[in-house]
């Protein structure tokens, strides 16, 4: 299969989640989730606030753990791995944090050093220079190497941030709402982002957001999620043929007819 | 790892009484922890050295103005009770004993329960609350070696290093007041100041300035380290790690001087 212009293999699954549960006391967040991500592929996630998608992605990257369910991302069950194992799985799977979450006491740069420096201690001073300009030039952002995130946009964090994400060069992307709270300009932009980090850096990717203009230009499937199970599934003109309840609510409120 | 261990068991006693004693637990367990992590290569160095810095620059001024006006104050309230007895020449001895053995350490330990305490506890509590925390773990590194172990660490060599600043500002406070009243040379002040400190006394304070050090780099960093949610979570660490970090010094300074006045 071929989107996008990138390829997907269907016969690679990277990340495979089977009957999910996830409880906060008596809330019952994740109730049954099972989804494949296959290499190359972009899937995004649909779905209202509090539905549970960061819980979502949170435990596949291993900062939650879930109450029963598997979630295996590159042949590995996540919630079994030891120390050591979580962190070398880490190095393969960047995430990109709905609040962009920057180290607020460090430069841009430094930012982009931080991770790099401490997963390959052996880097010379000017390799990590150079892996730094290279990330910041994909991201666009060269001239902010030595701005602090308090002097940058929302925007702007959210593309350092993944920035900071792809320097250690994952096989997987986990993106959470890298659109929410921007104009749809810069939304624009950083789907063009997604895009282009994929076809250069050749990830996969799941791409949490509620913005329908970003699933339809970046995923390859979607999935929406509500209460806490997916409700539907399939390519953008699947999931919106039919336009039911919930589905409907979205589709109108995106695309004002 | 995991941020909540969302419990929702019935509880034991009563809920908070059962909060109490597994805030304890977790307490416990975070020290274990920061033993276990410590002594691992590699150690960040820069980060050690920054938060040395932090300490000292934090707390500085205050421990020498602090020091100094215990030494002048205790002079100046013990003079006449001695001069009743015609013994103001045990004031140098009597103010060493006393700053060495009781007040410095207590005094530089309060003084950075509240600047370095409060500080950290804010600092990691925001860091926790904006993801950064998170962030540092899903970019492999280990946040707990990173933060806590460095600042634990750091708490713990800085804090005697002021202890003694403090002892020695407040034995010079003492001397301007004696050398003003008794006319008593700085040489002759300070050979009578230290004739009466043992080494029993160093050591005692040396101890209690290890532990308070550690006791507020572990209180503070724990209580960031697990700052709830929000804002309010941020001025919560900040507040409860001086609150709890001085409770603890008091509890323990009551333990040492037992235990070391048994040896005595
Ligand atoms: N650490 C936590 N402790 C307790 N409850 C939590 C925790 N994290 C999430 N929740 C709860 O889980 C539910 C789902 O949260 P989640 O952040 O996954 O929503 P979301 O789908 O990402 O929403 P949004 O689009 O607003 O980001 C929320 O009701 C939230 O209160
Ligand atoms: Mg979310």
């Amino acid at each position: 299969m071929k989107t996008n212009g990138h390829q997907i293999d269907m016969n690679e699954t990277v990340i495979s989640i089977r009957n999910l549960y996830k409880s906060f006391g008596e809330k019952h967040v994740l109730q049954g989730i099972d989804l494949d991500l296959h290499k190359g592929e972009n899937v995004v996630v649909l779905g209202r606030s509090g539905t549970g998608k960061s819980v979502l992605i949170k435990i596949i990257i291993g900062l939650l753990k879930p109450d029963a369910g598997t979630v295996n991302v590159l042949g590995e069950e996540v919630d079994q791995l030891k120390d050591a194992a979580l962190r070398a799985l880490r190095l393969k799977v960047g995430f990109s944090f709905q609040s962009s979450a920057l180290y607020d006491s460090m430069t841009v740069g430094e930012n982009l050093a931080f991770p790099l420096k401490r997963n390959n201690r052996e880097m010379t001073k000017d390799q990590i220079r150079k892996t730094i300009d290279i990330v910041l030039d994909a991201i666009g952002l060269p001239e902010t190497i030595n701005q602090m995130p308090s002097e940058l946009s929302g925007g702007q964090k959210k593309r350092i941030g993944i920035g900071r994400t792809l320097i250690l060069r994952p096989e997987i992307m986990l993106y959470d709402e890298p659109t929410a709270g921007l104009d749809p300009i810069t939304s624009m932009e950083l789907n063009k982002l997604i895009v282009a980090v994929q076809e250069r850096f050749n990830t996969s990717s799941i791409i949490i957001t509620h913005d329908l203009t970003c699933a339809k230009e970046v995923g390859d499937r979607i999935a929406v999620m509500d209460e806490g199970k997916f409700i539907r599934h399939g390519s953008f003109e699947e999931v919106f043929s039919e336009k039911d309840g919930l589905i409907k609510s979205f589709y109108d409120y995106n695309f004002i007819q | 790892m995991n941020s909540t261990n969302g419990k929702s068991d019935k509880p034991v006693i009563t809920a908070k009484i059962d909060g109490f004693f597994l805030q304890f637990y977790n307490i416990a367990v975070f020290i274990a922890r920061f033993f276990r992590e410590a002594f691992r290569p590699p150690i960040e160095w820069g980060e050690f050295v920054r938060q040395c810095y932090q300490v000292g620059y934090k707390s500085l001024a205050l421990v020498t103005v602090t020091g100094f006006i215990t030494g002048v104050v205790f002079t100046e309230q013990s003079r006449p009770t001695l001069s009743e007895f015609g013994v103001t020449a045990w004031l140098p001895s009597l103010v060493a004993i006393a700053v060495v053995r009781a007040l410095a350490p207590l005094i530089a330990a309060l003084i950075c329960a509240g600047k370095v305490g409060s500080s950290i506890g804010a600092e990691l509590g925001s860091m926790k609350v904006t993801e950064q925390i998170d962030a540092m773990e899903v970019s492999a590194i280990n946040p707990f070696r990173y933060l806590v172990v460095t600042r634990v660490i750091a708490m713990t060599v800085c804090l005697p290093l002021l202890m003694f600043y403090n002892a020695l500002i407040g034995c010079l406070g003492s001397y301007f007041d004696v050398h003003a009243h008794e006319q008593t040379s700085l040489v002759s002040f300070f050979d009578n100041a230290f004739a009466q400190i043992t080494f029993l006394d160093y050591t005692t304070a040396l101890t209690k300035a290890i532990l308070y050090g550690f006791t507020i780099g572990i209180v503070s960093c724990y209580q960031g380290f697990n700052a709830s949610q929000g804002t309010t979570g941020v001025g919560k660490a900040a507040n409860v790690s001086v609150i709890v970090s001085m409770f603890l010094i008091f509890i323990e300074e009551v333990i040492i001087v037992h235990v070391f006045n048994s040896i005595r």
